[in-house]
């Protein structure tokens, strides 16, 4: 038996406290086609990173075909015959699909482009993942999509790669292209090149892949051949978490119903979204990444356009701009803290009371000293450790940062509060401090809705959730009718019902 | 508070005080002697009063992420029309009549000045091109325009008709009529002063001024929080083409004629001083007391160039080279360039 074509074991990888991976292992043939299925963060880009030299492992080894393999970046990796297809597609949109496809490669005689001499190569690759009718000199960023996606295949194979790594390569193709990818990435296996395939649909995984392998909180839990499992088997082995007593919980008890989302369509998520949210309630939104959560979040905040639907408070219809959102009680806490949730260069008095100076001023002046002191009261109520207010946000930690940003939502006087992924990259003593803060906040009468990926906190905090796929809500329960592998399964949209327990 | 500031800018403050005793030493030793002179520190006062004027408004600018290439001829463009209309006048200053002339000329050139930031505002929110080509463009824009109107030669108005506060403006001598009798203080200085404390003051307590900051900062978190990006953004270009108009206005004081095509390289003589004054071009930090140690010490240098002798083409490359320098030490103060940290690493 000859070895395989890649052997990944025991390998670790850790970022300052968080052990991303621990002691994976991982094996892939020529002509196989290896799904690798986790939760977001679950370590799969971490474990693609280490593989496409991204990353350097901590500890464990890496061979190709019984070589020992050490990346010492993406492109010794790709020399060494292991291409990656990125989310986001990495290419020059500005030049030449030839230029692109031979971007970085050696054949080129003394610094010179050989163009013509490397034309015969650049059609054979083309041809090979199906775009015979592309001229190789039409400029990349007029192509579509679902091409461009296909023309980073098509370099993968110029640089003679034995390996192609894909990372969720469906997430930004429309239905129609998926199939033909799937079409290409079959051509690919009959050449006998081994692929890595991420994805979080279960329905694609089965059409494509030949074996998986899952990963949970950067361990192996479980792989073996596709059809051997069901899709139930497969998302318990993605969840199977015991929830710990990290949940501190304030009683808070749901009132009346006071905001009502009526059939919201945004381009292109969310797609027709109702939903009505009660006063003192939190609501979570599970979904994976690209279900359209943060779309849903952004356009009931009036940032985002939409084509269709309306917000109403109190049955008062809002218009569909931030500033006539914010006035109706709505704040939304951003996904991305680092870019657009804060202003990195100001300071926490400034981020805090963003966007809510008008109750400071008086003609238009501010009064500065009253801003500082209901501002370090703020910092106090939700535990913003810091020197002082005027240091600047960069120089926080991250989980204080977010406290400077749910505590300017509070001085916004927001009674409808957006969070998308507030624990995102945050400590667990931190994350149980802002569920507290929810509670409280659920307390007072006020509403949460609750995005997150991480399943767990959801089921343990929120009192109803709504599932997200593709856009549209699927489904709400109460929380405590939802179960890990109920809310997964409608995540992901399987169409055969998986038994619920309840 | 003063006290605090002074302690935010000791940077650029620090950088003059160098260039000034530099200078001083220098002038001791091989030249009369004058640089520290009550008259050529008038001299100075002013000069750095002509470039502050309209460095304010780039400071706005340059606060909220953005440039403004158009300052230079703008400023001159506003120059323009004011000795356009005196040139034009058929009454003399100072006789009856005169007052209604000069207070619509003043109006025409303020209104020009607003007009063309207005312009770049609209350009670049409406368009969202980036300030700087927006600005490069109309540039030449307001250099053709002021080029038509100037009959594209240098006006120069009778002596007689130009009232004679406008040229004591920038009166640096030891006989000059001063504004405040006895305080020989150029009224250009003291235009300076008033204006920076007015915008020092709009960008310190009012909700403009912060918000000006936070779109500076990260455009995206002061959409989060409901500030009117597009609206503020043109009131920014508006406010700073205000500031033009009065640079125009000393400038033309300052000359007495007007040439549109002055202006050109004006522009970056003014980003210059924002920037030595601590200001980014990222956007989100900048500060009116650190453009006017900018505008003090690009003065100080050409000045002290004269009175040393030195060739103006030297002047240049030092002026050039003490910018460059200027920047590198603040981006060592905040947070170190990539290259920086790749030089520690090697050695």
């Amino acid at each position: 038996m000859t070895a395989p074509l890649l052997e990944m074991s025991g390998i670790s990888k850790r970022f300052g406290p968080t052990l991303a991976l621990d002691d994976v292992s991982l094996s892939v043939n020529g002509g196989e086609i290896l799904a690798l299925i986790g939760e977001n963060g679950a370590g799969k880009s971490t474990l693609l990173k280490v593989l496409s030299g991204a990353h350097r492992a901590d500890a464990g080894s890496m061979q190709i075909e019984g070589q020992a393999y050490r990346p010492q970046g993406p492109h010794d990796a790709r020399e060494l015959g292991v291409a990656m297809i990125y989310q986001e597609l990495n290419l020059a949109p500005d030049i030449s699909v030839e230029d692109n496809i031979l971007l970085g490669h050696s054949g080129t005689g003394g610094g010179l482009l050989l163009r013509r001499k490397q034309r015969d190569r650049v059609r054979q690759v083309l041809d090979a993942v199906g775009l015979e009718d592309l001229d190789p000199r039409a400029i990349v960023g007029e192509q579509s999509v679902a091409t461009q996606q296909l023309l980073e295949i098509s370099r993968a194979l110029a640089s003679d790669a034995r390996l192609i790594l894909f990372d969720e390569p469906t997430s930004s193709l429309p239905q129609k292209d998926v199939a033909r990818l799937f079409e290409i990435i079959e051509r690919l296996r009959e050449q006998g090149i081994g692929i890595v395939y991420i994805s979080h649909f279960l329905e694609e995984i089965r059409e494509v892949a030949d074996t998986y392998s899952v990963l949970r909180d950067g361990n192996n839990v479980g792989s073996g051949k596709i059809d051997d499992v069901s899709d139930a088997q497969i998302v318990s082995l993605m969840v199977g978490r015991d929830v710990d007593d990290l949940y501190p919980s304030v009683p808070h008890q749901p009132g009346e119903t006071w905001v009502e989302i009526d059939q919201l369509c945004g381009s292109p998520y969310p797609e027709n979204v109702s939903l009505s949210l009660r006063r003192g309630e939190i609501f979570g939104i599970a979904g994976l990444v690209g279900a359209g959560r943060t779309e849903l979040l952004r356009s009931v905040f009036g940032l985002d356009h939409i084509n269709a639907g309306s917000v109403m408070v109190d049955s008062r219809k809002i218009a569909a701009n931030v500033r006539n959102r914010m006035k109706a009680g709505f704040g939304l806490l951003s996904e991305d803290r680092k870019s657009e949730g804060l202003a990195q260069d100001l300071s926490i008095i400034e981020n805090l009371t963003l966007g809510g100076l008008n109750q400071y001023t008086t003609c238009g002046v501010i009064d500065l000293k009253r801003r500082e002191q209901n501002a370090l009261r703020w910092m106090q109520q939700v535990e913003v450790k810091a020197h002082s207010g005027h240091q600047l946000i960069s120089e926080l930690s991250g989980g204080n940062q977010q406290k400077v940003a749910i505590a300017r939502i509070l001085h916004q006087r927001a009674d409808i509060l957006l969070m998308d992924e507030p624990t995102k990259g945050i400590d667990v003593g931190t994350k149980a401090e802002i569920y507290r803060v929810m509670g409280s906040l659920a307390a007072e009468g006020k509403t949460v809705v609750f995005v997150s990926s991480y399943l767990p906190e959801l089921l343990s905090v929120c009192d109803r959730i709504g599932v997200m796929s593709r856009g549209k809500l699927r489904e709400v329960r109460d929380a405590s009718r939802w179960t890990e592998d109920d809310v997964m399964a409608a995540a992901i949209a399987i169409e055969e019902n998986i038994p619920l327990n309840h | 508070m003063l006290n605090k500031i002074f302690r935010s800018q000791l940077g650029p403050l620090f950088a003059l005080l160098c260039i000034v005793v530099m200078f001083a030493i220098a002038d001791q030793n091989w030249s009369v002697g004058n640089f520290l002179s009550w008259g050529n520190i008038r001299v100075m006062a002013n000069g750095a009063a002509l470039i502050a004027v309209p460095a304010f408004g780039m400071t706005l600018i340059i606060i909220a992420a953005g440039i403004d290439l158009s300052a230079g001829t703008a400023l001159t463009l506003c120059g323009t029309v004011l000795a356009v209309r005196l040139n034009n006048s058929e009454v003399a200053a100072g006789d009856p009549g005169f007052g209604v002339i000069m207070a619509t000329t003043l109006f025409w050139m303020i209104l020009t000045g607003c007009a063309c930031g207005l312009a770049n505002g609209v350009l670049i929110s409406a368009t969202k091109v980036v300030p700087f080509i927006v600005t490069l463009g109309t540039m030449t824009i307001f250099l053709g325009i002021g080029q038509i109107i100037s009959g594209e030669s240098t006006v120069g108005p009778p002596r007689g008709n130009i009232p004679e506060w406008l040229k004591q403006l920038n009166v640096t001598g030891k006989n000059g009529d001063y504004l405040i009798d006895g305080l020989m203080i150029p009224t250009s200085v003291l235009i300076a002063c008033l204006l920076a404390i007015l915008v020092g003051l709009l960008m310190r307590y009012t909700v403009f001024g912060r918000n000006v900051f936070a779109i500076g900062s990260s455009e995206s978190t002061a959409r989060l929080c409901g500030i009117n990006v597009p609206l503020t953004i043109v009131s920014v270009y508006t406010l700073a083409g205000l500031f033009f108009a009065i640079g125009g206005l000393l400038y033309f004081a300052e000359v007495k004629v007007a040439n549109p095509s002055d202006g050109t390289g004006k522009e970056l003589e003014i980003i210059a001083a924002v920037v030595l004054g601590g200001g980014s071009l990222s956007g989100g930090r900048g500060s009116i007391i650190g453009t006017i140690f900018g505008a003090l010490i690009i003065i100080v240098i050409r000045n002290g160039c004269t009175l040393l002798s030195i060739p103006n083409t030297y002047t240049h490359i030092i002026i050039g080279g003490i910018i460059i320098i200027a920047v590198i030490v603040d981006q060592l103060r905040h947070g170190s360039p990539e290259w920086f940290f790749h030089l520690i690493r090697k050695t």
